[in-house]
């Protein structure tokens, strides 16, 4: 499809808006509908269409394989550090209200870097059982 | 009218799956399921299930098929063909369905104040969401802090999918077909 | 009147009914995962549709309203879509292994194809 010129025009002026909708879902979530998940899935998706126009090994070079592995380890991980947090601060596993001085503000905190790590593992995710998918057809040639 | 129009809804999507169980080319299915899945996105907004329907729409509507339309292109499109006529999971279905309809005649009506998912813990969240986290939408509080837990092990399920997919499909140096040939 | 307020239970006993049907009646895996996905779409609906109340909004805190659907069944269905497609995911690796072992999706082909191949380890026992 690289070779399809209103195509990859398209694709090159609806980029960066689709990346941009993804985080706004993902910040505006607190305040309306949204949150990590479906910013996650947003994120992947950019990067899907990416690599419909110009080709996997394309996309490969701009979002290679190893950020994408890490990705999927690293939310699980911030998700983690989050409930770890709470028990080295003085309170329970997950236990928001101790992550800053106003309770309130801990809870704030809390659950901007709970949906952080949820948006990380599922874009990482998602992304990656693309390229499996992807990759498992092309080398089939 | 909003009971009219999910009640429409609701039809539209029941002929959509009746259509899926008989249409055999595979390709259709895929886009048919995916025209059902945008349909519930549309029933789960008329439901004021705002969060719901968006990642539905994203997940169900978009990855699904997304997945589906991969996993086609690797299996080449095969149909599926006419088995033996099948009476006896028509019987079990047909059972099935005449049990839980009598079943669901003593579940609340539709919108009723005074059912019982409306007088245990909910009123508490709405009340109490905004004043503890000072976030409004309730869901993200309750899908955040109140229920954090189910929300970590539900990130560690999506992970163990994605482990589990490189596991499967992953591509070793050597050609797989020759291994597998032998 | 009794039929329309609870219309809604009959619609969604039909969908899982009809993905329930899917599952067990039709040889080819794909439509039985898609039959599965149906199956588990259906019960997100019986989880939501009690929580609507009518003239109500979303469970949006703000001073112009003072009725909101109930959050709950929201915060459980996320979870639930969720891992019904990683569910998907899974069962779709699967299927494209099954098709390079065995060159076919359907259900018959591939006992039959293990029946053939020798009751030694491959069948069932």
């Amino acid at each position: 499809m690289k070779h399809d010129l209103v195509l990859r025009v398209v694709a090159k002026l609806f980029l960066p808006f689709i990346l941009l909708f993804a985080l706004y879902v993902q910040f505006h979530g607190d305040f309306g509908p949204g949150g990590g998940f479906q910013a996650g899935v947003m994120a992947a998706a950019a990067v899907m269409f990416y690599a419909l126009i110009y080709g996997l090994p394309e996309a490969r070079r701009v979002v290679p394989e190893r950020i994408v592995e890490a990705m999927m380890a690293l939310g699980v991980l911030l998700y983690l550090a989050v409930g770890i947090a709470g028990l080295v601060l003085g309170g329970n596993f997950l236990d928001y209200f101790v992550l800053a001085q106003d309770s309130v503000q801990g809870q704030h905190r809390g659950i901007l870097w709970v949906e952080a790590g949820v948006a990380i593992t599922v874009s990482g995710v998602m992304l990656k059982i693309f390229y499996m998918f992807t990759d498992r057809g092309q080398a089939d040639e | 009218m909003e009971t009219l129009i999910i009640n429409v809804l609701l039809v539209m999507m029941a002929v959509t799956v009746a259509v899926l169980a008989r249409v055999r080319n595979l390709f259709s299915v895929i886009v048919l399921a995916s025209v059902y899945s945008f349909l519930m996105a549309t029933v789960l907004v008329a439901l004021d299930a705002v969060d719901v329907a968006m990642t539905e729409a994203a997940v169900g509507a978009g990855i699904s098929t997304v997945l589906l339309l991969g996993a086609l292109s690797l299996c080449k499109g095969e149909e599926a063909k006419p088995l033996h006529r099948p009476w006896l999971p028509l019987a079990l279905a047909v059972t099935c369905a005449g049990l839980l309809t009598y079943g669901a005649m003593g579940l609340p009506p539709f919108s009723d104040p005074q059912a019982p998912i409306h007088t245990h813990v909910a009123p508490t969240y709405l009340k109490e969401a905004v004043v503890k986290t000072s976030v409004p939408n309730v869901v993200t509080a309750v899908l955040a802090s109140y229920r954090s837990f189910d929300t970590l092990g539900e990130t560690i399920v999506v992970f163990t999918a994605g482990a589990g997919v490189v596991a499967l499909l992953r591509r070793r140096r050597r050609p797989q077909r020759q291994e597998e040939r032998s | 009147m009794n039929v329309l307020s609870h219309f809604g239970y009959v619609v969604v006993i039909f969908l899982m009914i009809a993905g329930l049907f899917i599952v067990i009646a039709r040889g080819n895996l794909i439509k039985k995962l898609i039959g599965l996905g149906i199956f588990q779409t259906s019960v997100y609906l019986l989880y939501v549709k009690p929580g609507k109340l009518l003239g109500g909004t979303a469970p949006i805190v703000s001073e112009a309203f003072s009725v909101y659907s109930n959050p709950l069944p929201h915060v459980l269905i996320l979870t639930a879509i969720v891992v019904g497609v990683a569910t998907l995911a899974l069962g779709l690796a699967l299927v494209v292994r099954i098709r390079e072992s065995y060159g076919s999706i359907e259900e018959d082909d591939i006992l039959e194809q293990d029946h053939a191949a020798g009751d030694t380890s491959l069948s069932h026992s």
